[in-house]
């Protein structure tokens, strides 16, 4: 049996496949599920300072190759969230916090906040499409990414890693803004900005108009991110977007992920998507004649 | 089936002062106790279970905020948008089945019980609402043949007190080898309790506020389980190691909500 245990920033996971932000981690019970259903760690869904209602229904409207939500960074806020968190010590694996904010300063307070609640590292939403003055609104800026990775940085001790968004020219700038600021690794892609119309009614279907796309229509755009990422900069990729099985996986690792995170695949395989995903890597490294899953990791670039 | 249809209002009928059931022509197959995500054009989607399945369905809708006011006011060819069926269903098995209905809850029932009459299995359902008045889908159960009790909260037809109360009562009466119910959550907690004393197999619909409906956003968490894709049908040995259970529920930002 090939090793499936990775290892990022120092945080050691039993296997390369997380929950990605923004699915069934609202509640610190739902993110032990997922933990059982076989991730090798959880990432809550993105909170911030105050409890948020998000946008009024509808949130989320299917297509035939993927989903767009515009939930709207809904959550109960930090104050509300450290309890959900107690509930989470119970998880056997690595619990990731998600922020979300408007300045580098809340980022850091909430990032700090769920350090103390026992969080094994933080992911900075630096790219949520569909939310105003958060999210991508500060993570399109190559900059602000640098600053507010440098604050979080100085404010916890916990591995730190920033999400950033697809929706720009070169992803490469915001990651090397990362990188530069000494963030511990970065996370890509999140979903892509995209839009649905009802011919029948003559009006989008999400209430916010816009959204962000994610399933398997975006596999391949984000495999693409991930590879001109592994090229230009030095610290690890965490690859999501798309990710349904194990060879979805396998496409990412290749491209330079050293781990992988799955969120829409809860819809589409159900919640045992978590442990289907391991098996189908574990097989496939197997049947190829690897190791572990750290040989596969950037095997699609030139000279590796 | 995948996404959003466009569904035409066919009817509309009034089942009470403040319910009103929308019919509409709808091919997918529907179970009973499963939901859809209804889409009201520029206002709102909400989760509503089918009060109706075969191919002209129907939801009922209790008028209790925007949403459920606009579809109050739907006329015949408004355009809804539906998603689903979504959730698990009723298992309609036994010899004897009880159905307890409280308020709207009648709604998720119905085609339930038609099955069950459908099956040849003894139907009995308790039928309660606050005042006379407010009592929905009688007439539908008395004329699929279900012995039908009813309670009023001010005993304003038959039994006077809760729905959970006559249905103890009737429990205690008669010989049920299964127990569906649909209703205020602390009601179907009662009911699910005496079940599980008396040994007797007992499922529930619970609701929640929902999004996605698909298993994903986590806003219907029940303790880790999901309404819409573990639920809305429970079964009662389930639902009563949750301590959500009639306790409380998620608002809209996630937050714990009592259940009043």
């Amino acid at each position: 049996m090939a090793e499936l245990s990775v290892e990022i920033a120092g945080l050691r996971l039993r296997n390369p496949v997380m929950l990605a932000s923004g699915i069934l981690g609202e509640t610190g019970s739902s993110l032990v599920r997922v933990a059982e259903a076989g991730a090798g760690a959880v990432v809550t869904k993105s909170i911030g300072a105050e409890p948020r209602e998000g946008y009024p229904n509808p949130t989320v409207v299917e297509l035939e190759a993927g989903i767009i939500n515009a939930v709207g960074l809904a959550n109960p806020g930090i104050a509300a969230y450290v309890d959900e968190l107690k509930v989470t010590a119970q998880a056997e694996v690595p619990v990731i916090g998600s922020v979300f904010g408007k300045s580098e300063g809340e980022m850091s307070e909430i990032a700090s906040l769920m350090e103390e609640a026992g969080v094994s590292a933080i992911e900075l939403n630096l790219s949520c499409p569909h939310a105003r003055n958060v999210g991508a609104e500060l993570g399109k800026d190559p900059e602000t990414v640098g600053s507010v990775v440098s604050a979080v940085k100085k404010s916890v001790h916990v591995p730190v890693f920033a999400k950033i968004t697809p929706n720009v020219t070169d992803i490469v700038d915001a990651a090397l803004a990362v990188a530069n600021s000494r963030g511990d690794g970065i996370v890509a892609i999140n979903t892509v900005k995209a839009m649905a119309i009802c011919p029948e009614t003559g009006r989008p279907f999400l209430s916010n108009r816009f959204g962000g796309l994610s399933g398997p229509a975006i596999k391949p755009i984000g495999v693409r991110c991930v590879y001109e990422l592994y090229e230009n900069v030095d610290i690890p990729i965490i690859g999501v977007g798309g990710i349904l099985t194990g060879k979805d996986a396998l496409e990412y690792l290749m491209a330079g992920a050293t781990a992988v995170q799955i969120g829409s695949a809860a819809y589409y395989r159900g919640i045992e998507a978590f442990g289907r995903v391991v098996e189908e890597i574990g097989q496939f490294l197997d049947e190829y004649g690897y190791e572990s899953v750290g040989d596969v990791v950037g095997i699609a670039h030139d000279g590796n | 089936m995948t996404g959003t249809r466009i569904v035409r209002v066919d009817r509309t009928d009034v089942e009470c002062s403040h319910t009103v059931t929308i019919r509409f022509q709808d091919e997918s197959l529907a179970r009973p106790g499963q939901f859809v995500m209804v889409w009201i054009p520029g206002l709102d989607e909400v989760p509503m279970s089918f009060s109706y399945i075969g191919d002209l369905k129907g939801v009922t809708v209790h008028n209790v905020g925007e949403a459920t006011a606009a579809l109050h006011d739907a006329r015949i060819g408004d355009k809804l948008g539906i998603r689903g069926p979504f959730g698990r269903d009723y298992r309609i098995e036994g010899e004897s089945i009880l159905f307890v209905s409280g308020g709207t809850g009648a709604a998720s029932l119905m085609p339930a019980l038609e099955v069950a009459v459908e099956n040849k299995t003894r139907s009995t359902i308790v039928i309660g609402a606050k005042t006379a008045s407010e009592l929905i889908f009688v007439d539908r159960a008395i004329s699929l043949g279900a012995d039908v009790r009813i309670s009023t909260d001010d005993g304003s037809k038959e039994y006077k007190g809760f729905a959970s109360d006559l249905a103890l009562q009737v429990l205690q009466d008669g010989s049920f080898d299964r127990v569906l119910t649909c209703g205020p959550e602390r009601m179907m907690k009662t009911i699910v309790t005496a079940c599980l004393e008396k040994g007797i197999p007992v499922q529930v619909s619970l609701e929640r506020f929902m999004r996605c409906g698909m298993g994903i956003c986590d806003s219907c968490s029940f303790g880790g389980l999901h309404v819409c894709v573990d639920g809305p049908v429970f079964d009662g040995k389930d639902v009563i190691e949750i301590e959500d259970f009639g306790v409380f529920r998620r608002s809209a930002d996630g937050s714990k909500e009592v259940i009043s």
